[in-house]
């Protein structure tokens, strides 16, 4: 592998595309495409956490997918540690695979029920053959206690565990070989307020811990500020800004950014906000409009927005903060 | 909470199922009142039993392991536990209305959105098919939804999420009921449509003059939508009032912990949050006493004795031994 240098990223997408064809007809001759990705360029900086944030149908999920490759982007480029992963084949990946994990949002689905926990944990130094039984032992008995787990769980099954621990388990199984990514898609929202918090201050007791990076995909914004260095915000399929986790807060200027940041219940009564409220629903991914995506919703379309689709570009006196919007709004 | 008549009122609801395991006691002794034109939250994790509280006054719980052991539930001077299974008919759907949370279930998928919609005024209100079609489109209307004749001849599957989220609505809200109840109405939904139908909900509210029930884990639906709330914690009610008093003055470690727990907007990124240690106590096994106290910082041995509802300030009401020793916040 080339030497890397110290500023570069450690993750480097361009303009990756993901689109699912689209079967019907009689002959399920695929005509349309769904374009759940379509054309994402970012990066994300070796022990930072960018949060991915956007509706459901919006891309992030498969997207986490694309970067972890389970799914093959149509085009565009993965670059890890300078490494295409977008273009290898299954054998040359195999060697990446175990520097990007993910954690996965239903903890119940994405472990085996007929395993246990030990099984499941040794899993991956199996398939990467890592190890021997002995230290292979040792390893499960070390990532349990890494997620603040009893030994005695690698005995038992994961139904025998609450919602909570079940997290606890994938995320000890995404760490069982030292990634350097991880990518956490919804990992709490499946969980109860009270267990949710346990769950985010292990995520961060571990980037401390290990220096991991993360991205960290959710659809609510109190938690995924609360987690993030960097903010990127999604729609159908594209990022439309993308800033310091408190600028976006602060300074948001895609209007979508503005709509779902003022659209978020607070905890906080009497504070009544002005809201803005969005008309209409998510347009689908397989009959986008034309030129912004955005525009049917969008308060201050024109018919330039109509007409052409606004690039990513950096914002004006602010640094690091880019949206795809036209206008500067006000 | 109670200075005006409540058009409902849940006396000391006790709802139990009987599994393989035994008799469970889901819900223990919960009380609450709400009032016309106001809407009062239940807020609670999973297994608190404030869905099954939600099912008891609807006499919807699954039989034949659920059941009423005691209590009763006031509305318009009856008591819905002892009402004749017609009379209950009656008053579903027509008097008391119902959102559910996944409105993929709630609605049928087999039948058109006119149909069902419909129905409900066949059962309720008309005996002329036409005339009830007529009001369901209506309705659709009323709820927001874009060329309601089109829509009515349609299924569940080809409207959106948040479509069909207005249909439940609208068929929850056909009949002009008296009160709602809604069980997580807008969990399934996203942020922008969430807000879309909680607006929805406030100014159906103002027109109709109804009383909510709104069933809710999100402690953010609570203050932006509700007048009273209740914290329910292992079938039991752990803190009721209004909810302005609630979230500034919370007097139960519980409803304090979930309150310190939820990462906030204003708060410094990346810290560590405060949690509330362990989980919560399976039905099968409570602990004697508070049901909280093996989570509780203020846990000393008189909790091993089941705390009263005792008075904070009028209306407000915290089911704590030392809610007066709890350290100011």
């Amino acid at each position: 592998m080339p030497p890397i240098a110290a500023n570069s990223p450690l993750l480097e997408l361009q303009d990756v595309h993901m689109h699912f064809p689209v079967r019907e007809g009689v002959f399920l001759r695929a005509a349309r495409s769904c374009k759940a990705v379509d054309g994402v360029s970012l990066s994300l900086r070796a022990g930072e956490t960018l949060g991915l944030v956007g509706e459901s149908g919006c891309g992030k999920s498969t997207l986490g997918k694309c970067i972890v490759r389970l799914h093959q982007p149509t085009s565009g480029k993965i670059l890890f540690e300078g490494t295409n992963l977008a273009a290898l084949k299954p054998r040359a990946l195999k060697p990446h695979r175990r520097h990007l994990q993910m954690v996965f949002q239903d903890p119940v689905e994405s472990l085996n029920s007929r395993h246990t926990v030990g099984e499941i944990l040794t899993e991956p130094f199996e398939i990467h053959g890592v190890g021997d039984a002995a230290s292979r032992r040792a390893s499960v008995l070390a990532l349990l206690e890494k997620v603040g787990l009893p030994a005695v769980a690698a005995e038992r099954y994961p139904f025998e565990f609450s919602g909570g621990q079940r997290q606890r388990i994938g995320i000890a199984r995404a760490l069982a070989l030292n990634p350097r990514l991880l990518v956490c898609d919804e990992p709490v929202s499946a969980l109860d307020v009270s267990i949710q918090s346990q769950v985010l201050n292990l995520l961060l007791d571990l980037q401390r811990e290990l220096g991991l990076t993360y991205l960290f995909i959710a659809h609510n914004l109190a938690v995924v500020k609360h987690v993030s260095d960097r903010i990127a915000i999604m729609y159908l399929g594209r990022i439309v800004e993308l800033a310091d986790a408190d600028e976006i807060y602060e300074q948001p200027l895609h209007p979508y950014t503005r709509a779902l940041l003022s659209a978020i219940p607070r905890p906080n009564p009497g504070g009544r906000r002005e809201r803005i409220v969005l008309q209409g629903d998510v347009p689908s991914p397989i009959n986008p409009p034309s030129g912004c995506p955005f525009h049917p919703r969008c308060p201050h379309a024109t018919d330039r927005c109509r007409a052409e689709l606004p690039a990513l570009r950096p914002a004006p006196k602010l640094s690091g903060h880019t949206v795809a919007c036209h206008y500067d709004l006000p | 909470m109670n200075a005006r008549n409540p058009i409902l009122e849940v006396q000391d609801l006790v709802t139990t199922f009987d599994t393989d395991g035994g008799r469970l006691t889901a819900v223990d002794g919960v009380s609450f009142g709400v009032q016309r034109g106001r809407t009062l939250g239940i807020v609670g994790e999973s297994g608190c039993g404030k869905s099954v509280t939600a099912l008891s006054i609807m006499r919807l719980l699954p039989q034949p392991m659920g059941r009423i052991a005691g209590g009763k539930i006031l509305f318009d001077g009856k008591d819905l536990v002892t009402l004749p299974p017609d009379d209950m008919h009656r008053i579903r759907g027509g008097r008391i209305g119902m959102i559910f949370q996944e409105p993929m279930t709630a609605l049928n998928p087999v039948h058109t959105i006119g149909r069902q919609l419909s129905e409900v005024f066949l059962l309720h209100r008309t005996k002329d098919k036409a005339e009830a079609w007529r009001r369901g489109t209506d309705m659709l209307r009323k709820v927001g939804i874009p060329a309601p004749e089109v829509r009515m001849g349609e299924y569940p599957h080809q409207l959106s999420g948040g479509m069909r989220q207005r249909v439940v609505i609208a068929m929850a809200l056909a009949c002009e009921p008296a009160v709602v109840i809604a069980d997580e109405p807008t969990t399934a939904l996203d942020v922008t449509i969430q807000a879309q139908i909680l607006e929805l909900m406030q100014s159906l509210q103002r027109d109709m003059g109804l009383a909510i029930v709104l069933i809710t884990h999100d402690l953010g639906v609570i203050a932006e939508t509700c007048n009273d709330v209740v914290v329910m914690y292992a079938g039991r009610v752990a803190e009721s009032g209004p909810v302005s008093e609630i979230f500034s003055r919370p007097s139960h470690p519980y409803t304090r912990g979930l309150l310190d727990s939820i990462p906030r907007l204003e708060q410094t990124r990346k810290t560590k949050l405060n949690v509330i240690e362990g989980m919560v106590p399976s039905l099968k096994d409570l602990p004697a006493g508070c049901r909280f106290q093996n989570r509780c910082p203020f846990r000393i041995d008189r909790c091993a004795t089941a705390p009263a509802l005792e008075t904070v300030t009028p209306g407000h009401e915290t089911a704590c031994h030392r809610w007066r020793e709890l350290p100011a916040r």
